[in-house]
């Protein structure tokens, strides 16, 4: 079965149409990345899967149920680009807050709170408060409180965009250890194509006006990763693969411009 | 993390140096203003300038004559308490009604803020009549408050619940305001966040709105508490209270052309007063914050 199913979205906000006659199905423990330029409707897209905006049209599907009861039954933990922790909380109790509200009593939470610690290689930190990491502890905060009470599915918006190169290959790394260690399903919004190739088992393609897939690509990376992966022949091929998807749906995108 | 922790104790002693430092200034300021006092004093004496008003011992007494009269006997022929006896027993007498007004109006203007910021439309029908209510002169509110209130009062009230009342009347309005403003602040994403959680309304209000609204209700509560004082005293007035602040005010307006000392003594223990209402949420404000040190006002 699916984790998660979109049959036929279509999103519009107002005049513009976000997403046309989008279908896609992600299976369990798959990691699947959405790529494309600014506009094409990948953060739409997630926002849909994670009911925090509804479809105009067509059917979202986590687990098997409609993408709201998920969200009700807290099926999925999200990520955004900004860590989003809450500053008068210290990271223990940030990591604790989707315990809080789905009740966990206080024994249970501090045990979930130092395994999460622990997963994130933040032991030791749970009594600072936010500002007082840096951006890429701030991000594994989030990360943490995302899977703090074991949702199936990850969400992650861009988490990483705003770190710098070095900080972010290292979190790729840790992501990926992660995602093992778990074996949840994560879908993935991003901009960078090496990033998107490294982490995915299959890269969605995305293109603008409306925004709609224009290419799955599979990528077949030996498993587990590691830096070496970066290097080797495969990763460029699948690196231009996907280079040239976008272009490609790009030139669509020029020659419908031409023609209207 | 052991970089942080070496941090630390530095960002101690960093606090500690900037907390002398905000005592030193504050020091130098207070010195300058009574230099600024003394010297335009001596200045227009020795000149005999009128303009804008005659300078002597009655309208402008030395800074140091005026803390003097403090310890001074109240009465003159050295009989009697002192004045600041006097002062400070009328000053815990009017700090009683300004507290009590004080929470009574945080309270109030806090849930009214909730009220209005949960519900738009009341926030619209509403909050023009909540202004309103502070354009109204707190002289006219005053007396009629004394006027409904003070029948009602049991003994133990009577007289002082109503000037609580009032204080409460000058406090609500900046923590309403806040109140909504801080409400909405809250971090569209932090929003989206407690959606994912499928969080309802009021764990969303707790959890995420209050806690974000926290460091604009302490800015409003700070201009409250001064706020409360000045209700206090002022509330005072009609209610033809005697044991407070207030009452001396009157009574050494009266006598000022004899014994100026009395008034200028009287605006140091009401100004003491207001500053320590001031600093007491100060406290509680570094207590309850909890922010980046670039976020707090």
């Amino acid at each position: 079965m699916s984790v998660v199913e979109i049959k036929d979205v279509t999103k519009q906000f107002g005049q513009t149409t976000a997403l046309r006659g989008i279908d896609l199905a992600i299976d369990e423990g798959e990691f699947v990345s959405l790529i494309g330029p600014s506009g094409c409707g990948k953060s739409t897209l997630l926002r849909i899967i994670g009911d925090l905006i509804q479809p105009t049209s067509g059917t979202a599907t986590v687990n098997g149920k409609p993408a709201r009861q998920a969200r009700i039954d807290r099926d999925y933990g999200i990520v955004f680009q900004d860590a989003v922790l809450y500053d008068w909380r210290t990271v223990a109790k940030n990591i604790a807050l989707p315990l809080e509200l789905a009740r966990w009593d206080r024994r249970r939470r501090a045990a979930k709170v130092k395994e999460m610690l622990d997963l994130v290689e933040l032991g030791g930190f749970e009594s600072h408060h936010p500002w007082q990491l840096s951006g890429g502890m701030q991000q594994r905060v989030a990360i943490a409180r995302a899977l703090s009470f074991d949702p199936s599915l990850l969400l992650m918006d861009e988490p990483f965009g705003a770190l710098d190169e070095m900080t972010r290959e290292r979190l790729n790394m840790e992501l990926l250890r992660i995602w093992e260690a778990s074996g949840s399903t994560v879908v993935f919004v991003t901009h960078s194509i090496a990033e998107a190739v490294f982490l995915s088992t299959r890269v969605v393609v995305m293109s603008p006006r409306p925004g709609r897939i224009s290419d799955v690509i599979l990528t077949d990376l030996p498993q587990p990763r590691t830096a070496a992966t970066r290097e080797e022949p495969r990763f460029f091929e699948l690196v231009t693969q996907v280079r040239e998807a976008l272009h490609l749906g790009h030139d669509v995108d020029h020659k419908l411009e031409a023609s209207a | 993390m052991s970089a942080i922790a070496l941090e630390r104790p530095r960002a101690r002693t960093e606090a500690v140096r900037r907390g002398i430092g905000r005592v030193t200034l504050f020091v130098l300021v207070g010195a300058a203003l009574w230099g600024l006092w003394e010297g335009y004093r001596w200045l227009w004496m020795r000149e005999g300038w009128t303009w804008p008003f005659i300078v002597n011992d009655i309208s402008m007494p030395h800074i140091h004559s005026i803390f003097q009269a403090l310890f001074d006997h109240a009465r003159p022929g050295g009989v009697g308490p002192r004045l600041i006896t006097i002062l400070v027993e009328a000053a815990l007498f009017t700090a009683k009604e300004a507290a009590v007004g004080f929470a009574l109006g945080a309270l109030l203007g806090f849930a009214l803020g909730v009220l209005l910021a949960h519900f738009r439309i009341l926030q619209r029908g509403f909050l023009p009549w909540v202004v309103a209510s502070q354009t109204v002169p707190i002289l006219v509110v005053a007396p009629m408050v004394v006027v409904w209130l003070n029948p009602k009062l049991p003994d133990s009230l009577k007289d002082w619940g109503s000037v609580a009342v009032i204080a409460a009347y000058l406090t609500f309005f900046p923590v309403t305001i806040s109140t909504i403003r801080g409400l909405h602040s809250a971090d569209r994403r932090a929003l989206e966040l407690m959606r994912s959680y499928a969080a309802g309304n009021w764990r969303i209000l707790w959890k995420l709105r209050v806690p974000a609204a926290l460091p604009y209700i302490f800015a409003a509560l700070k201009v409250s508490a001064t706020a409360s004082v000045v209700g206090a005293i002022i509330g005072e007035l009609p209610s033809s209270i005697q044991d407070g602040l207030g009452g001396q005010i009157i009574n050494y307006s009266q006598y000022y052309t004899i014994q100026p000392k009395g008034l200028w003594a009287t605006n140091v223990i009401a100004a003491a007063l207001g500053i320590s209402f001031f600093l007491l949420v100060l406290i509680a404000e570094k207590i309850v914050v909890r922010r980046a040190p670039e976020n707090v006002a």
